[in-house]
């Protein structure tokens, strides 16, 4: 909402500055946005007469005029608008004027034809974004006064970013109310005439639905006159409310609107067939309406109609086939109240928003339609003549808002906000609210006014207190608070140790969206059903993720293509699948791992980043919990066939997922490297074993080294688990320590060299105990797995 | 001294002179101070004397052996400091090579920022609580007082599944999902990601918000003022202006925005704070009596706060950020500035 300083202050003029009114707004809860200064800068220009004009002697397009400016003498001035002409009064720059842009004005010469100063246009003066020709003052406006007082310039608009709430504010008038309750002053209001009744015409009206419209009241104004101009004065208010002028009869009701907040509607009455309904529309029914739209309504949809169809989106919109237009005459006024409850989201529903629903959706004052009517009827007849006739009004009493009484107990107001009011002040607030008070012994029973929607409640009350007073002239209070002892749940990691951990193992932490581009979603996981947006942002976030992969190798894309050619992130965050048709929301640690292994550096061989070194990083989260996880070779559309890794808890719930970007997606998604990724559910990462102690052994332990030829299938965690499976109670440790291929190696195997860690608890092993346990070993090596003993 | 004597120890000695290294000392000192050594051999020769004469030859001989021994001992220190010189020397570095090894990355900023945020209610028992991302029509809206056809979601640009499945908008849902199943009282702040369907130059369509309320008996809006309030201060470590306006959430009431000293002009006016000198950093209000009927707290035994700040806001404010947009694309030169 933007309004004229000038105009508010009209109604209620504290002395106080600019910045100190907005200040004292915004601290009221009504959040001015902006203060712009109503015209721009400029001096030196009054409004001239054109007293006499001559063609140019030497210029087709110029004219020389004598221009009247309230001095002795007229000033000749040459001039190339179209519109100049005899007895137009303009805006005439003098010698010395500076215009917008600091442009100055001097005497010159045009075409050898002396020049004592412009005629302006509205662009010239920085009023209207372009023009064509001089701007055309009243022909009473007084000649010689300066423009700027004339335009009544020196003001600023106000723009007001109310919440739903305040509805009351979205008039001058409601602020104005508003600025005198803050300042302790009277305001005056509108002063409105009830119109004389000068023709026997009306149109009856018929409320069918009179939930929705508990008031209507229409009225005919015959014989204006279609060419009316509307008056400089309401223009520029309409201007400076950020309203453009069509016609008078329209401006009078945008004007009225800003005025009282009360939106009205005015048919062209010859295009009306019979008389108005108030109705909800009927299935399949249309109706064109003045932006040029033709919509469809449904029966939801409350509609102004005559006998034959529908003519209006009843509080949003009119239609175009009623609408006055350059030769009205008669016109049908309506002015309605709509519930706040028919028309909220009936124009969202049909892609409009306009200052009426605005207005109505969170409510109008019930008891302002009367008043509103005459005083467009008034501004109409003083503008444009014409006569008017008697008021229809139809009112359903039982359907109006009714403003009842709020409890406010004293003890509540003192212990919500904390501080002790005096009961004076507390009545003095509500009353210069408009609130009527009765006191009561230990609470007050108040009844806002029919403008103020938004008091219902006990808590509504205190919040007008707490406001009028100031939020900053309540007390703050230093926390006091119950506290209890804290938790500290070990059986659970706390994922920030899992994010560190990755932090200080290089990987950096990255945050991309939930949605992404479902080319990619679907060539990463196609077997996955994803969940879909209805109103997507754009084509490429339009699915949500169902792996945190999607984002996290489009931000290393970013990076690559930025000559990073080493990018580590990780990323934790939910993703979203669709299963047995519930949408799983499952929290993801992820990471993406290309480039270099180390960072280029002086001491380490470069090398790119293999499976192994991701692995690490991975067994190192697992390190943190102590949980023993598989790492099973398993396939996966992202990934390599041959380097892919499902990862499975001891019981085999499906951790995650470890590999190597597949070649395809690799040079699909434009990348040149290898791209190893690795993604795990943090439910299960996150399960922490509570430790349990076990003894200590006193004998020493022995560590023997084997080295096994094994068939080149036969995966290593295959030899761990076979001996592991024997079951030697006093096998401590294993630690693959190298794996040869080549040279004395048959084609085929390999040589896996292995240290076995042993240590007896009640004795020190002798020589002959450890041969016997190694050749048991062996001997399950040799029947499980066809390993043999490398020489 | 006997010839012999004197000859044993002049050779002594020029062995002692000689020996070039600790090993070649030892086999010196060996060859005189050993079993079989000179001076041993010696020793036990005077046997064969009278006990007068022993004593006077026996004296002779250990004053050479002395003598040996004291050049023993300080040829000794000498090849061990030369030995401990080589190898100081020999294993002198350029301390100011870099160091080998894996690098260390960074927290991303709003995580960082979060996790202050956490840290500094986790201090008087906040508990941290999350909820989810895809959010039911009833806990976005319904349950927060805001029905249906309300103005306020017009307020929200909110992404939809079905008419009754979205996005969550902010991170208050996680205030109705906490008092459904625990009873006050209650300290919890819930961070996380919320989405609004807007995207320009100061919008993302993803950002981060932190919600906290405290419920119990008796608490005012004088209470959610000093926490707000000392709450920003500490985010800032700094004795910053506070202040709070009136303002309107459905689920609050009194509801309030609460802006800050605009922390990069000092509240002089600067285009970051539009030339106003304060900045709008959250909401937060005095928890509405529907928002408690929907969860069957009884209002008038229990009252509480509610407060929801923007992370990316608050982070973009701590460290200077211009560009919201920067948190999302993931650049690594943005990103390593917060390690």
């Amino acid at each position: 909402m933007q309004i004229s300083e000038a105009w508010l202050r009209e109604y209620v003029n504290p002395a106080i500055s600019t910045e100190q009114l907005v200040e004292q707004l915004t601290m009221a809860g009504l959040e001015v946005d902006s203060v712009t200064p109503a015209a721009a800068v400029f001096s030196g220009v009054v409004v001239g007469e054109v007293l006499a004009m001559e063609q140019h002697p030497d210029a087709d397009r110029l004219r020389v005029c004598q221009v009247a400016v309230g001095e002795a003498e007229p000033l000749q001035i040459v001039c190339g608008a179209s519109n100049v002409r005899v007895g137009l009064r303009i805006p005439a720059a003098l010698i010395g004027a500076v215009l917008p842009g600091d442009f100055k004005i001097k005497k010159s010469k045009l075409r050898g034809v002396e020049s004592f100063g412009m005629l302006c246009s509205e662009k010239e003066l920085g009023l209207a974004a372009d023009a064509n020709g001089l701007m055309e003052l009243a022909a009473n406006a007084p000649v010689g006064v300066d423009i700027r007082d004339y335009l009544s310039l020196n003001d600023n608009i106000i723009e007001v970013d109310l919440t739903p709430n305040r509805a009351d504010c979205l008039s001058v008038e409601g602020i104005a109310r508003e600025v005198a309750v803050l300042n302790k002053m009277d305001w005056s209001v509108t002063q409105i005439e009830k119109q004389a009744v000068n023709h026997p015409d009306i149109l009856t009206v018929s409320v069918e639905a009179s939930g929705a419209c508990p008031r209507y009241l229409g009225r005919l104004i015959k014989n204006v006159n279609p060419k009316a101009e509307t008056p400089l004065w309401m223009q520029e208010r309409l201007r400076r409310s950020g309203v453009r002028s069509l016609s008078a009869v329209v401006d009078v009701t945008n004007y009225v609107l800003i005025e009282l907040g009360q939106p009205l509607h005015a048919f062209d009455a010859d295009k009306l067939t019979g008389n108005i309904h108030v109705r909800y529309a009927h299935t399949d029914e249309s109706v064109a309406l003045l932006n040029g739209q033709t919509i469809k309504l449904d029966n939801q949809t409350l509609v102004i109609a005559d006998d034959k169809q529908a003519l209006a989106l009843a509080g949003v919109m009119g239609g175009s086939e009623s609408a006055v237009s350059d030769d009205t005459q008669d016109v049908f006024l309506e002015c309605a109240f709509f519930s706040p409850q028919s028309i909220a989201g009936k124009a969202r529903n049909y892609g409009l928003h306009t200052d009426s629903s605005h207005r109505f959706e969170r409510g109008v004052d019930p008891t302002l339609q009367e008043r509103a009517i005459e005083r467009a009827t008034q501004l109409i007849i003083e503008i444009a003549g014409g006569s008017a006739g008697a008021i229809t009004e139809v009112t359903t009493a039982s359907t109006l808002p009714q403003r009842s009484a709020v409890l406010l107990r004293k003890l509540r107001l003192e212990k919500t906000l904390g501080i002790n009011l005096a009961d004076e002040q507390v009545v003095d607030i509500f009353q210069r609210l408009g609130m009527s008070v009765q006191t009561q012994a230990d609470s007050w029973s108040v009844t806002p006014p029919g403008c103020r929607f938004d008091i219902a409640i006990e808590a509504d009350l205190i919040e007008e207190i707490a406001r009028i007073i100031g939020y900053n002239n309540l007390p703050n209070s230093s926390l006091l608070m119950r506290s209890e002892l804290g938790k500290a749940t070990e059986a659970l990691l706390d994922l920030d140790r899992a994010k560190d951990l990755l932090v200080d193992r290089g990987y950096q932490e990255a945050i991309t969206y939930s949605f992404v581009d479902e080319e990619i979603q679907q060539a990463i996981a196609p077997d996955d059903a994803v969940v879909r947006l209805k109103n997507p942002i754009s084509a490429d976030l339009s699915v949500m993720r169902t792996t945190l992969w999607c984002g996290l190798l489009k931000a290393a894309l970013h990076n690559t293509h930025r000559q990073q050619n080493r990018v580590r992130f990780f990323e934790s965050g939910l993703r979203f699948i669709n299963k047995d048709n519930t949408t799983h929301q499952q929290k993801m640690l992820s990471g993406l791992a290309l480039g270099s292994a180390y960072a280029e550096q002086w001491g380490i061989a470069t090398r790119k980043v293999d499976f192994f070194d991701v692995k690490a990083d991975v067994q190192a989260l697992f390190s943190l919990t102590g949980a023993d996880v598989h790492f099973v070779a398993a396939k996966h559309p992202a990934l390599h066939p041959g380097q892919t890794a499902e990862i499975l808890s001891q019981q085999g719930e499906k951790i995650g997922w470890l590999g190597m970007l597949h070649p395809t997606l690799e040079k699909r998604l434009g990348f040149d490297t290898q791209i190893f990724l690795f993604e795990l559910d943090q439910a299960l990462l996150l399960n922490k074993q509570i430790p349990k102690f076990k003894s200590l052994s006193k004998y020493p332990s022995v560590r023997r080294d084997i080295a096994l030829i094994v068939k080149e299938e036969v995966a290593v965690s295959e030899i761990i688990n076979c001996i592991k499976d024997c079951a030697e109670a006093t096998l401590q440790d294993i630690v693959v320590f190298d794996i040869y291929r080549g040279k004395g190696v048959e084609e085929g195997s390999k040589s896996v060299a292995l240290s076995l860690i042993l240590q007896d608890f009640s004795q020190t092993l002798t020589d002959p105990e450890i041969d016997a346990i190694f050749s048991r070993l062996l001997e399950t090596l040799t029947t499980k797995i066809s390993a043999k003993l490398r020489d | 001294m006997s010839a012999t004597l004197e000859g044993i120890l002049a050779q002594a000695l020029q062995q002692l002179r000689d020996a070039p290294d600790l090993n070649q000392l030892d086999l010196v000192r060996v060859q005189y101070l050993g079993k079989k050594g000179l001076f041993t051999l010696q020793m036990k020769q005077l046997g064969a004397l009278d006990p007068e004469q022993r004593r006077t030859a026996g004296q002779v001989i250990n004053q050479a052996k002395d003598q040996f021994q004291q050049q023993l001992e300080a040829k000794k220190d000498l090849l061990q400091n030369a030995a401990l010189e080589e190898r100081l020397s020999s294993e002198s570095i350029d301390v100011t090579q870099p160091g080998r090894g894996q690098t260390v990355a960074g927290l991303h900023p709003v995580t960082t920022t979060l996790r202050r945020i956490s840290k500094i209610f986790a201090g008087v028992g906040f508990q941290v609580v999350e909820g989810p991302e895809i959010e039911d029509d009833y806990h976005n809206f319904e349950a927060l007082n805001i029905p249906a056809h309300h103005p306020a979601r017009a307020m929200h640009d909110t992404f939809y599944f079905d008419a009754h499945t979205v996005l969550r908008t902010h991170t208050s849902p996680v205030q109705i999902r906490v008092m459904e199943s625990e009873k006050p009282p209650l300290k919890v702040i819930a961070p996380g990601r919320v989405y609004r369907c807007d995207s320009d130059i100061t919008h993302t369509p993803m950002f981060h918000q932190v919600e906290g309320f405290l419920v119990d008996t008796d608490v005012s809006f004088a209470d959610l003022k000093g926490v707000v309030y000392e709450f920003l201060r500490a985010f800032f470590e700094k004795d910053i202006q506070v202040r709070f306006r009136p303002s309107y959430f459905p689920f609050t009431e009194p509801s309030a925005e609460v802006d800050i000293e605009c922390v990069m002009c000092g509240g002089e006016g600067c285009r970051v704070c539009s030339h106003t000198g304060w900045l709008e950093v959250m909401g937060c209000g005095m928890i509405h009596p529907e928002v408690f009927k929907a969860v069957n707290i009884d209002s008038e035994t229990y009252s509480g706060f509610a407060f929801g700040m923007g992370v990316e806001r608050l982070a973009m404010l701590r460290y200077g950020i211009n560009d919201l947009r920067l948190f999302f694309e993931n650049d690594l030169k943005f990103l390593e500035q917060f390690n």
